[in-house]
């Protein structure tokens, strides 16, 4: 097994046509997820990737029955794209929109909040299961199938994390990058969940960053829940001054608060193992899988 | 982005929220003019810079006389203020506001900031007024009153006259706090905010309640629908060299190290500030050079890095994943043509095409100092600033 992206996903597009869209459209075929079709208003009835493009999304599920849906809309429409696509019924939605207002995102996830879809995103990589799809902007060809979750704010350390993993020897089951934003659709907890519970995930990575208390709410989780499989997490921003956004829009230390020294205090008290080396997270994550 | 207090009050003046009258002034002769145009005995002289703290560092003063507005004008206008939020440099003053002294009977603390966790803006209230919000959260968190928003209603008139109860405000008060409140929020949602303070909130000796200081931040990413907001941003209170950066794309923040780093992704370029202060450096900066590190980017990332005198070596980490690092390489090799770096640069390209990256630096007839995993590079990069590379 994998989570959130696997065998059953349909994928579609939404942003096809665009740059952006069709650049990565094409990697995420090479790579052999099956996408479905296309979405971009107005284009409907053309094809874009060898797949057709439709209006909307719900013209896109009653033709295609797509259950995924990755945005490469531009900001100031991405949050009434991600709302579109909730309502016309995906199970998923993927979006990789970098600059989208905080206070749209409140809305969009007031709004979707009491439907049955999982967001991923904004402002993230998206989601890969090595060997079976890959539904976001990472480098497919990194990855390798195996047993190890992989949770992060970040992109390119993500890619950084999957490259350590795999020089020692560790696959991965699923690598979700769940974004630099401050306000995002699925969290470190939503991720740890669904890898407690997915038989061939054997352990997890979680690199959080400053700004936010996601990764305290995560600490929680896993003292409350006795998660029994063995976590390795490192905090980005530990030399970060206070006040400045680093990059993400939610990697700030505001007030004091957000910092990586309290990130790390509390993950640690929940038992997990915290790197302080960013260069150490995937034999760390051999030692602690081979010591189990 | 960030505005001055003056700034912030014409907007909440703009949306009929009370303010004190006050001018804005550049020089001590508009000073002297705006406090004529008041037409009142007492005013207040404020320092307007980005930066909490004023009061206590001397950039705010009462004064009572024509004499008084020249001699502290005098005296702020060109002073550098050190606050807790400026550093230790501080700031130049290089605007003051002149503004009516009004008669307080309480100070309080209003407030608006994005709660995260509950994923929802949150209104604050607090009868601590004049302190600042951290403080009071930290020491007295009982005394801070809060009001989630619901996205789709908007604060409510309820949770307003909430706050104003709880605040002990009486009679007429509540009516005018209720007012205050919404028109705030107005404000707030309307031009994407991401903080906004009133402190103090005041209740006035004649039972009016004012907005006597006023901070806003603006969402970066909301800015594109609020272009008119543009004209309030000062330039003089960015470091030169991150607005340099900004204009070329790229994310650039100074720090005060020694060893400059070029990445690309910001959880990247942060986790490779940590490892090289992990090995005994001190990072002089945060660059992202996004996605796409070619010769142009890699010359202008060079260009800001060696803007910095203290910088004594550079490290670039980029991690290729769509982006070949044989072109990287290429980009790499291509800048150090266009701009003369004299100093040590450590390369470490991992990812896509990473090889013939490796041997495409190994054959330039530049010094680069080549690492194979990140660990590496930082020891390398640290290690040229104190010779032992070289």
């Amino acid at each position: 097994m994998s989570v959130l992206v696997g065998n059953d996903t349909r994928l579609i597009i939404q942003g096809i046509t665009g740059t952006e869209g069709s650049f990565h459209g094409s990697q995420i075929q090479e790579y052999g997820t099956n996408l479905v079709g296309g979405v971009t208003p107005g284009k409907g009835g053309q094809e874009a990737l060898g797949v057709p493009v439709f209006n909307s999304v719900t013209d896109a599920k009653t033709a295609t029955d797509c259950n995924t849906s990755v945005i490469f809309v531009p900001p100031a429409f991405a949050a009434n794209a991600i709302i579109e696509a909730a309502e016309a019924g995906m199970d998923l939605i993927i979006c990789i929109t970098e600059g989208i207002p905080a206070a749209d995102m409140v809305k969009v996830n007031h709004t979707i909040k009491n439907l049955s879809t999982r967001l991923v995103g904004p402002n993230c990589p998206g989601v890969i299961s090595p060997g079976k799809a890959k539904v976001g902007i990472m480098p497919g060809f990194i990855h390798q199938e195996g047993s190890i979750g992989v949770v992060s704010r970040s992109g390119t350390l993500t890619y950084e994390a999957v490259h350590q993993l795999v020089a020692a020897g560790l696959g991965q089951s699923t690598s979700v990058g769940i974004g630099g934003d401050p306000i995002i659709g699925t969290t470190f907890i939503d991720m740890l969940s669904l890898f407690s519970e997915d038989d061939e995930t054997e352990g997890i990575v979680l690199i959080g960053e400053i700004g936010g208390t996601a990764e305290e709410e995560a600490a929680q989780w896993v003292i409350d829940n006795n998660l029994q499989k063995p976590v390795v997490a490192f905090i980005a921003g530990q030399t970060a001054p206070p006040g400045r956004r680093m990059g993400h829009a939610g990697a700030i230390i505001a007030g004091g608060k957000g910092t990586a020294s309290e990130k790390v205090a509390a993950l640690k008290a929940a038992g997990i193992t915290v790197v302080s080396s960013p260069a150490d997270i995937g034999k760390t994550m051999a030692e602690a899988i081979n010591t189990k | 982005m960030k505005i001055h207090e003056y700034q912030a009050k014409e907007l909440l003046r703009k949306n009929n929220v009370s303010v004190p009258d006050g001018i804005i002034a550049f020089s001590l002769a508009e000073a002297l003019a705006a406090y004529d145009k008041l037409n009142v005995k007492t005013a207040v002289v404020k320092a307007q810079i980005h930066a909490g703290g004023r009061g206590k560092g001397g950039g705010v003063k009462l004064v009572h006389s024509r004499d008084e507005v020249k001699n502290v004008a005098k005296q702020i206008l060109g002073m550098t203020l050190v606050t807790h939020q400026t550093g230790p440099e501080g700031k130049e003053v290089q605007r003051i506001l002149i503004e009516s002294g009004v008669d307080i009977s309480r100070e309080l603390y209003a407030g608006i900031v994005l709660d995260r966790a509950e994923r929802k803006f949150v209104f604050m209230v607090s009868s601590e007024g004049g302190v600042e919000i951290e403080k009071v959260a930290a020491e007295t968190p009982e005394k801070i009153i809060k009001e989630w928003i619901d996205p789709e209603k908007g604060l409510t008139a309820d949770q307003a006259r909430n706050l104003a109860i709880a605040l002990e405000m009486t009679g007429t008060q509540i009516d005018s706090a209720v007012d205050i409140f919404l028109a705030v929020w107005t404000v707030f949602i309307q031009y994407d905010c991401t903080l906004m303070e009133i402190n103090p909130l005041v209740v006035t000796a004649d039972n009016r309640v004012m907005a006597l200081d006023a901070k806003m931040n603006f969402d970066d990413n909301g800015l594109f629908r609020h272009k008119e907001l543009l004209d309030y941003k000062d330039e003089s209170e960015e470091d030169p060299a991150e607005l340099e950066a900004s204009k070329f794309q790229l994310n650039y923040i100074k720090l005060d190290g020694n060893v400059g780093c070029m990445v690309n992704g910001a959880g990247l370029a942060m986790g490779t500030m940590d490892i090289i202060k992990l090995y005994g450096g001190e990072p002089a900066n945060f660059l992202d050079v996004g996605g796409v590190a070619n010769a142009e980017t890699v010359a202008n990332g060079f260009k800001i890095i060696l803007s910095d005198p203290n910088v004594k070596s550079i490290l670039i980490n980029i991690f290729g994943g769509i982006v070949r690092c044989d072109r990287v390489a290429q980009g790499v090799i291509d800048a150090m043509d266009t701009v003369n770096v004299s100093i040590p640069v450590v390369v470490r390209l991992e990812g896509t095409n990473a090889k013939e990256a490796a041997e495409l630096l190994e054959k330039s007839s530049l010094e680069f100092l080549v690492a194979t995993s990140l660990a590496d590079a930082a020891e390398k990069a640290v290690a040229a600033v104190t010779g032992g590379a070289q």
